[in-house]
């Protein structure tokens, strides 16, 4: 092809015309703006508990805005759509880090993606909440996790259980990191609780036929059964358990169950009677929850379903971050991190929640409660929990620079 | 000896569920040679049908059984019409058009329903076997298996449609030349196939309930059993059933579900490694 001058001028109007239309897709953070990030799976198969944690996440921003925002700015959220899909969090969490710059993440659901987003929020400097339950023993100074921890469910979930149904028990797991991760703190609590684990039995996360897995737990006559089970297709299990009449046989108790408000979908014959260990359950009756209830359903509707414990850790994520910034005084990653080890808490829905400066983890309160008419009993309040199972293993003010996970030895 | 008849049970409920996930692509495959790589989601459209029929009132049997085939059959007609008439005799395409609306019937519920698992209660109770508890759903998954192919079989061979549709399997441009009309047999066999996919989506969604994404786990048990089975439309679904059903159960009970997915595929694998036309090319040879 001769280059004629024609040619130069046409190729450069062209690339100007392009170049301009690529303009304005930038976001231009209005003026003293603080930009922070969700990321959290709003379709797939996980929806069904991101976009409550989304909600909460532009509740707890709007009530920040509404009494003045964050050292006098407005606080705007990025929202990124992971989709149920790990290779897009490492790829969004980079985008907000790099290009929106970001001064918080809030997001990550399964313990998979947390462990691909929590390396790339440390290598790019930009502070991180990790606001879901999980297996513990993360020790990083740049993540905060507002999630309870197997110290804080499993340990008081297995001696209730033990003590009410008998010592022998059957744990049906999800087959990945937190499935295997908390069998084993199972097993471990089991045995302190001088109760015994029968079998273990783990299921990928596509599997939705359990009819052996059923009559070998008719089999082995265990006392209990303990479900790790997790997301839509093991849902299916309740509903064959419930199929062939084990509901009143053998009592179950879940770590997971109602985490993808498994006890709406489900029918009451189908999930009365499950014994759950959680932070926090809608039925919780104090002043600061019957109001954080009241807000939740002004802004979102009266017949919102049920409001999930990973929601109003969102809920309390943001609003322990928005208190470690208002003490820092200022956006610097160092000194918000610093201003959230001074002792920070908050008076959440689902009581006191504080940030133990050692493990970066929260203290909290644990309730078991039991399903009844897809509403949740309380049975046993325990109060400010502290994440023991981490703190065994982890100590951020003597090494500040650890970055794993400690897995538990049974 | 409960234990026995309990493993008894459930051996026989995975064969009925592999013969009813099976039977709908065996029809469409064996009469056409349409690889209908939508199968799953036939299977996962006959599932929200049922689904949504219990939601708006409608009794949950006639929701199984009747709604759910029929919803089915007729997208099944539609599609015919729309997409697979042009491929008869173009496998490799028919594959690609077959994937891409599988893709597209993925979306479209997606859209309109969400990606939240939704189900109904199994309107039957338990049953004791001794000292252990089994669902009464087996027995009607078991019942309603034998009952379709029994049903099949009929409308195979003792019915003027169904002689005309295995002429026209045998020999298409014969079966023209006789005065036949190969086009429209297609047609409503196709839709039959739906129906037959639908109605085992329908018998499902009690146990297992629906989400948009259900399809892929069936689509591959349906083919490995089609495949495995043979020309034989009947004959080859209910064997190859009976062999990869036996095998997942048992190992199941004995190891994991897992482990009893990978001794399937291992047993197909040197079943079609033995025998390439399946299993009704040697066995059971010219029965439907």
């Amino acid at each position: 092809m001769r280059v004629t001058r024609r040619k130069i001028l046409q190729t450069a109007a062209g690339t100007a015309a392009l170049s301009a239309i690529g303009g304005p897709t930038f976001a231009q953070p209005g003026a003293g703006e603080i930009v922070i990030g969700s990321l959290h799976d709003l379709s797939g198969g996980l929806d069904v508990v991101g976009k409550p944690m989304e909600e909460a996440l532009q509740l707890a921003v709007e009530e920040i805005n509404a009494t003045g925002g964050l050292l006098g700015r407005k606080v705007r959220v990025v929202t990124l759509d992971t989709q149920t899909n790990v290779q897009l969090c490492a790829q969004y969490a980079q985008q907000l880090a790099l290009k929106d710059k970001a001064s918080v993440v809030f997001g990550g659901i399964t313990s998979a993606s947390r462990e691909v987003i929590r390396p790339v929020m440390r290598r790019f400097n930009t502070l991180y909440f990790y606001n879901t339950q999980y297996e513990g023993g993360v020790c990083d100074r740049n993540i905060f996790c507002t999630g309870q921890t197997p110290a804080q469910n499993v340990d008081k979930l297995v001696p209730y259980v033990t003590r009410r149904w008998g010592k022998k028990i059957y744990v049906i797991a999800a087959d990945y990191n937190y499935g295997h991760i908390t069998a084993d703190w199972i097993k471990k609590y089991a045995k302190t609780s001088g109760a015994e684990v029968v079998a273990a039995d783990f299921f990928p996360l596509d599997v939705n036929q359990f009819g052996p897995t059923i009559q070998k737990i008719q089999a082995a006559k265990p006392d209990l059964v303990i479900s790790v089970l997790v997301g839509g297709a093991h849902m299916a299990f309740y509903r064959q358990w419930a199929a062939a009449g084990m509901s009143s046989r053998i009592p179950l108790a879940s770590t997971t169950f109602s985490v993808g408000s498994e006890h709406i979908v489900l029918s009451p014959a189908e999930s009365d009677g499950i014994v759950t260990a959680f932070n926090y359950f809608e039925s919780i009756d104090t002043p600061v929850n019957q109001a954080f209830v009241s807000r939740w359903h002004k802004r979102y509707g009266s017949g919102y379903p049920y409001i999930c414990e990973m929601a109003v850790a969102t809920y309390q994520g943001v609003n322990l971050w928005a208190q470690g910034i208002r003490k820092a005084g200022s956006l610097d990653r160092m000194k918000t991190i610093e201003a959230l080890e001074d002792g920070v808490s908050f008076d959440g829905p689902s009581g006191k929640v504080s940030i133990d400066p050692a493990t970066h983890h929260c203290t909290l309160d644990i309730q078991i409660a039991e399903c009844k008419d897809r509403k949740w009993q309380i049975r046993e309040t325990f109060k400010q929990q502290k994440p023991v199972e981490t703190a065994a293993v982890c100590d951020l003010r003597k090494n500040p620079g650890e970055n794993k996970q400690f897995v538990v030895k049974v | 000896m409960d234990y026995v008849a309990v493993i008894a049970v459930e051996v026989l409920n995975a064969i009925a569920t592999l013969v009813l996930v099976s039977i709908g692509l065996a029809v469409i495959f064996g009469m056409m040679r349409v690889i209908n790589l939508a199968h799953g989601e036939f299977i996962m459209l006959g599932g929200y049908a049922a689904t949504m029929a219990v939601k708006w009132g409608i009794d949950i049997w006639l929701s199984m059984l009747v709604v759910a085939p029929l919803a089915v059959g007729l997208a099944g007609a539609v599609l015919e019409r729309l997409v697979i008439r042009h491929l008869y005799g173009r496998m490799l395409d028919a594959m690609l058009a077959t994937w891409g609306l599988s893709l597209l019937l993925v979306g479209l519920t997606t859209a309109f329903f969400g990606t939240t698992t939704q189900g109904v209660q199994s309107p039957l109770g338990a049953t004791s076997i001794g000292s252990y508890s089994v669902s009464l759903y087996a027995a009607f998954v078991i019942t309603m298996a034998a009952v379709v192919c029994l049903l099949l079989y009929v409308l195979l061979r003792h019915t003027h449609f169904g002689l005309r549709a295995r002429s026209v399997m045998q020999n298409a441009s014969m079966a023209a030349a006789l005065g036949m009309h190969p086009k429209r047999t297609y047609a409503v066999t196709f839709a039959l196939g739906a129906a037959l996919a639908g109605l085992a989506g329908g018998i499902l969604a009690p146990i297992t309930g629906v989400v948009p994404t259900i399809g892929v786990a069936y689509v591959a048990k349906a083919f490995i059993t089609v495949i495995g089975g043979g020309t034989s439309i009947l004959a080859g679904t209910v064997a190859a059933s009976t062999v990869f059903g036996t095998v997942n159960q048992l190992v199941s009970f004995v190891a994991t579900p897992v482990i009893g997915e990978v001794a399937l595929l291992a047993v197909a694998m040197v079943l079609i490694r033995l025998l390439p036309q399946g299993i009704t090319g040697r066995f059971f040879r010219g029965r439907i």
